[in-house]
Formats: C-alpha cells, structure tokens, sequence
C-alpha cells in the first residue's frame, strides 16, 4: 500500500485534546463510582482527575479491561457525555461552556465516530448514510451526493452505495461507519473498539483504513483491548480503574504510522 | 435538507411500521369522518324541520281569539275575532308589511261522494288568499275565486289525502260532493305537502268562507285571522300593525290586556331551531371526543417510535444532529400520521354522508370538513410534539446506550 503523507502536519503540533483534572463519577455518596478519578490526591481518597494531552496528527489507542473508564473517556472525548469535574479543550475551544446546539455542530465538524456495534440507521442506504452528517451540517444535496460516493469508494464500497445496513456483511457496514466518520473531513476519528465484532480479514481492511486517514493527517483515538490492534497506533495508553498506568510511543506524532512504516519498510 | 429530506425520513419511519401506522391514521380517521358525518346528520335534520315549517308559510302570521298573558282571561271578556276585525285589518293596516288577510273558520263535516263516505281532518273556510299565505298550492284544477266567495258558491277544494279518500283514482275535479247535507262541486287538488307531525296536513276541505258559514258555523266569530307579511324580514313590523289595528277595533288601551294572540311561524321555527342546534352540538361533541381519541392513539404511538429508535435518535447526535432536527423528524412523523388520516376521514365522511342514516339525509358542513380536518392536522401537532421532544431532548450517550 502506498500513502502520500500529508506534509502541512506541524512539527510542533499543538494540542488537539487537552483534558485537565478530568474526573467523571456516578451515583452519590458511598456508592459513587468514579469511572475517571486519575491518581488520587496526596493524603486523601479524593480522586486528582486525568491530565491528557493529544497532539494533532497522533493515533492514540486506549487500552484496558472492560471498566477501566475507556469508553467514558472517549465519550467525553466525543461529547457525547459530559465530565463531572475538569477541563476539556477540544481545538482549544472548552467544550464544557458549549450548550447542546454547539455541542451538536462540534460532533458534526470536529469529530467523526466508528462504534463497535457499526451504529448505522437502520433501514437508510450506505449513501444516505454517509450522506447523513453532511445532512445534518446543510450541505447541498448534489455536493452531498459527491462527497459521499467519494467517501464510500475510498472504503471500496462505490459499488454498494444502494444497499441497506442489512444487506451488508460486517466489515461492510463498518466500512460504511468509517466513510460516514471521514466524509466531513473532520479532526479527529474517534473509533470505540472497531473491530471488536469483526472477523481478522475486516478488522485488517478497517484498521488500513484508519491507518490511511492517519497518515493523511488525521488525528486518531482508538478504543481497544487487543494488543494486535493497538499496535497500529503512535501511542498507547493503558487505563485502570479510571487512571493512566502507563504511556507508551510506538512512533513520533509526525510519521506515518508503524503499521503502515512497517510495510513501506518490507516493500 | 431540510424539508424534503425530513419527510423522506417521516415517510420511512412510517412505512416501517405498516400496520402500526395504519391503525394510528385509522383513529384519526374515525375521528375526523364522525365529526363531518355527525354534524352533516345534525345538519340535515334541523334542514328536515326548517323545510317542513317553512311548508306552512314563514311569512304567516296566525291572530286568534284569547289573551296573550293568559291570566287575564278569566276578568276581561274576551271578544271573539270577527270577519269585521279581518276587513280592518286588509284595510288599515300598513300595506308595507301586511300582504293579505285571510280569516278562518274551522268545522268538520262528514263529506260523501257516490257511496263513498269520509270524514276530513277539518273543513276550512276561508278567503282565497288563504292559499298564499298557508302555502297551500292547487296541484290539479284551481283555487276558488273571491267572486265564489262574495257568491257564496258551493265551491270546495280538495287537499290530496282527501282527494284520494273520496274519488281514489278518479279525477275530482267538476264531480259533485255532499258535505255535511250541503252539495258543493269540486274545483281543485291541493298538491300533497307530506306530513310532518300528528296531523296531516292534506286531510282537508277549503271552501268559500261565506259558503261554510252559511252551511256550518253560522255568521259569528272565525276561528283564526291569518295574516301574511309582506316577507319574512317584516313580520315583526307586520305583528305590531295588526296588534295596533286589532287593538283599536276591540277598543283595548293597554296593550297587555289584548284579547287576542299573534303566533308567528318564525318564532316557531326559531325555537324548533334552537332545538335541532342543541342536538347538532351533542353530536359534534361526541365526534370530537373520538377525535381527540385518535389524538391520544397518535401520542401513544410516537411515544413508542421513540422508544424504539431511541438508539437511532442517538446515532444522529452523534453525527451531529441538532435538537430542532430530530424535533421535525418526528413532528413531521405525526403530523403526516395526521394529516393521511384526516384526509382520507374527510374522504369517508364525504361518502358517508350520501347515505340516509336512521331516516336523515346527511348535509355536510363545508365548514366541519375544512375544521375536523385542521383540528386533525393541529392534534397530530399538539400530541405528537411531547414524543418529539421527549426525542429532542435525549442525551446522546443515554440514546447510544439504549438496547
């Protein structure tokens, strides 16, 4: 495979995400649960909260058992959810004085989504899907329809274009989720365990695809419990018991990524 | 996007659900054809009592003897209507609102033809104005003429059930009958009127007052002064003229103390009205219970879309959809619930209301059409904005969660 990397990347990007004394918890009193608490404050129980940097052009992958806090994290990441404590810069904007309609416009153009569970509508198209977030940001239909079928051939799914969730495999729809996550051209890719329902063949065409989006400049933060997966990142964060226990570069920020390294380096 | 592509996704949420949708459209639908059927059947009854009062003249005015209050009738003597009290009134009265006079005596008599015997329900004698004024038309033959009047001829005419009482298929007209002893040759058929009450209307005899008078009641007081108004908007003027006159013949001061009453056939078709209104309103708010009925079937059905795609209402957040976005999606949803439902009720109380029901021809409201169907469209607005919103308002990450 053959990537172009995408030159205007700085050389000293500034922070995408910037997350400061991040803390979220459920429930009150004695059966809080702090799903992020970071490491616990000097002499006391009282969680710090989590310090998170990201820099523009990384591929993050989040790592830990399931109750770790990884999916609340990228929740918040993704606004989808709010902190119960902290600071969350996203672009240098605090996305914690944004009201629900900003918050919608920053989903729709900051950040593109790829669930595990695919997440498609139901009974829509794979064009009208794709369509959809450029719908939803008053792009006219003929631009739509363009950057949509652009979107779904890079996926390699130009010729599926008419076909409902339900008449795709797999791998297809989340090749569908990846295209509608792409096709608003957004900062970052925020993708919650990918490949967790998918056979090795798909989880090898979805991960090169997010590896390609990488490499042209994207910012990717991948959610994963499978060490194969999590070696096609530039950096691996694992998570326990809502705190980062470890913080390790597989690549610098502005090269392309290993995996992808790796095969131009076989090549 | 915005309108076309929001009702493609109305119209693909409700083709989702068939039958679900159906049903929802069913309830408005029943709502919407009752109100306009309801209030058609309504409509026409009160149009089946109007006619059948306009049929005895709007325009007559019905003077007979005895006071007004009623209390006084035992104290004052009551002075009968006379013929006299008639001419005063053709005479003096303000021929503006008085068109014509025509007092009234009322017999019974036994009336035979060949061996044919038969009692008619009255035997009237009158002027011929009388026919004008009670709205009683000659279908075959002609009226009797003021000159039989003056001439006191044995002159009759015939109403229809009479007619066919006596002569049954046979032509009456020039035939001799015997009534009450007295011979009197038949000059016309009133045409039939239909009954609409106890009494019927084409049981009766009309002949030259002079003529029963002579024959029956003898040259005393009539039964009845009936007076016709100019139109039906100068009755009123009309009752006070006759009222002015009668009060002078009779040499009455006080008005109160008349001895004499006007009824008015407006009156009585206003009170009938009222009548027939009262019902209309009963029947328009049964209907529009079942309205409001199907209204509730609409929340209740957004209420469980919502539920169910509360997953997709999350997916769309997520690619940024904003609150006013889902908020349309699922107005237009019920809304367009609505609105097929409304039309296609106005289409089947359209039709409905061309069949006669228990005895009614249906007329519909132009007005009840256009309003059951904006009532609709508005309900499906007014009770599918709370599932919309409950949508609206849902926080992305409960949305995704939601299995």
């Amino acid at each position: 495979m053959q990537h172009v990397i995408d030159k205007r990347v700085p050389a000293h990007p500034v922070p995408v995400i910037r997350i400061s004394r991040l803390t979220k918890s459920y429930g009150h009193g004695d059966a809080t649960v702090h799903a992020l608490r970071g490491p616990s404050r000097p002499g006391t129980d009282e969680p710090a909260g989590v310090d998170l940097d990201i820099a523009q052009g990384d591929y993050v992958a989040v790592m830990g058992s399931s109750g770790s806090g990884k999916s609340t994290l990228m929740n918040i990441l993704g606004c989808l959810d709010t902190p119960t404590s902290g600071r969350y810069l996203l672009d240098g904007t605090d996305v914690g004085h944004l009201d629900e309609q900003q918050l919608a416009l920053v989903r729709n153009r900051r950040i593109g989504f790829v669930f595990q569970s695919f997440n498609l509508v139901p009974r829509t198209t794979a064009l009208a899907q794709v369509e959809l977030p450029l719908a939803y940001a008053g792009v006219r239909a003929a631009e739509r329809r363009r950057r949509a079928m652009a979107a779904l051939s890079l996926v390699g799914l130009g010729e599926r274009a008419g076909h409902k969730p339900n008449q795709l495999s797999g791998g297809q729809q989340q090749r569908v989720a990846v295209a509608r996550a792409l096709v608003t051209a957004p900062a970052m890719l925020l993708a919650d365990e990918p490949t967790g329902n998918l056979d090795s063949r798909s989880t090898e065409e979805v991960l090169g695809l997010i590896d390609g989006l990488n490499a042209t400049g994207r910012t990717v933060v991948l959610i994963t419990h499978e060490d194969e997966v999590a070696r096609h990142a530039k950096r691996v964060l694992r998570l326990v018991d809502g705190q980062i226990v470890s913080d390790v570069r597989q690549a610098p920020v502005d090269g392309p990524p290993p995996a992808l390294h790796r095969a131009g380096v076989s090549a | 996007m915005i309108l076309w592509q929001t009702l493609r996704f109305a119209v693909g949420g409700l083709a989702a659900n068939k039958v679900r949708s159906a049903l929802t459209m069913l309830g408005v639908l029943i709502g919407v054809a009752s109100v306009i059927l309801l209030l058609a059947v309504g409509n026409g009854s009160s149009r089946a009592v109007k006619d059948s009062i306009t049929s005895l003249g709007t325009n007559s005015l019905t003077v007979s003897a005895g006071s007004a209050a009623g209390g006084s009738r035992a104290t004052a003597s009551v002075k009968k209507l006379t013929v006299a009290d008639a001419k005063a009134l053709a005479s003096e009265a303000d021929s503006s609102a008085v068109k014509s006079v025509a007092p009234v005596v009322t017999t019974s008599a036994t009336a035979l033809y060949g061996n044919v015997s038969y009692s008619p329900g009255s035997v009237v004698g009158t002027y011929p104005a009388y026919f004008e004024t009670a709205n009683q038309k000659v279908g075959h033959g002609d009226y009797f003429t003021n000159d039989d009047v003056l001439g006191s001829r044995k002159v009759a005419v015939l109403g229809a059930t009479t007619a066919k009482q006596l002569f049954d298929t046979e032509d009456p007209v020039g035939k001799k009958i015997v009534l009450g002893g007295t011979p009197f040759t038949v000059v016309g058929v009133l045409a039939a009127k239909g009954g609409s009450g106890f009494t019927d209307p084409d049981d009766v005899v009309i002949a030259p007052l002079p003529t029963v008078q002579n024959a029956f009641t003898g040259f005393g007081a009539v039964n009845q002064i009936l007076v016709q108004a100019s139109s039906a908007d100068t009755t009123t003027a009309a009752q006070s003229e006759i009222t002015r006159v009668l009060l002078g013949t009779h040499a009455i001061v006080d008005p109160t103390k008349a001895d004499f009453r006007i009824t008015n056939q407006a009156s009585l078709l206003t009170a009938r009205e009222s009548t027939t209104k009262t019902f209309t309103v009963l029947l328009g708010a049964v209907a529009a219970i079942s309205l409001l009925v199907g209204g509730i079937g609409i929340t209740n059905i957004m209420l469980v879309t919502v539920t169910e795609r509360t997953r997709e209402i999350g997916i769309r957040k997520a690619l940024g959809a904003p609150r006013a976005v889902i908020l349309g999606q699922f107005l237009t949803e019920s809304t367009l619930l609505s609105v097929i439902g409304a039309g296609l009720g106005v289409a089947a109380g359209i039709v409905g209301s061309h069949f006669s029901i228990v005895g009614i021809k249906p007329v519909v409201i132009p007005e009840s059409v256009l309003g059951a169907f904006g009532i609709a469209v508005a309900i499906g607005l007014f009770f599918g904005s709370y599932p919309a919103n409950r949508a609206a308002s849902l926080r992305p990450i409960d949305a995704l969660r939601h299995e």
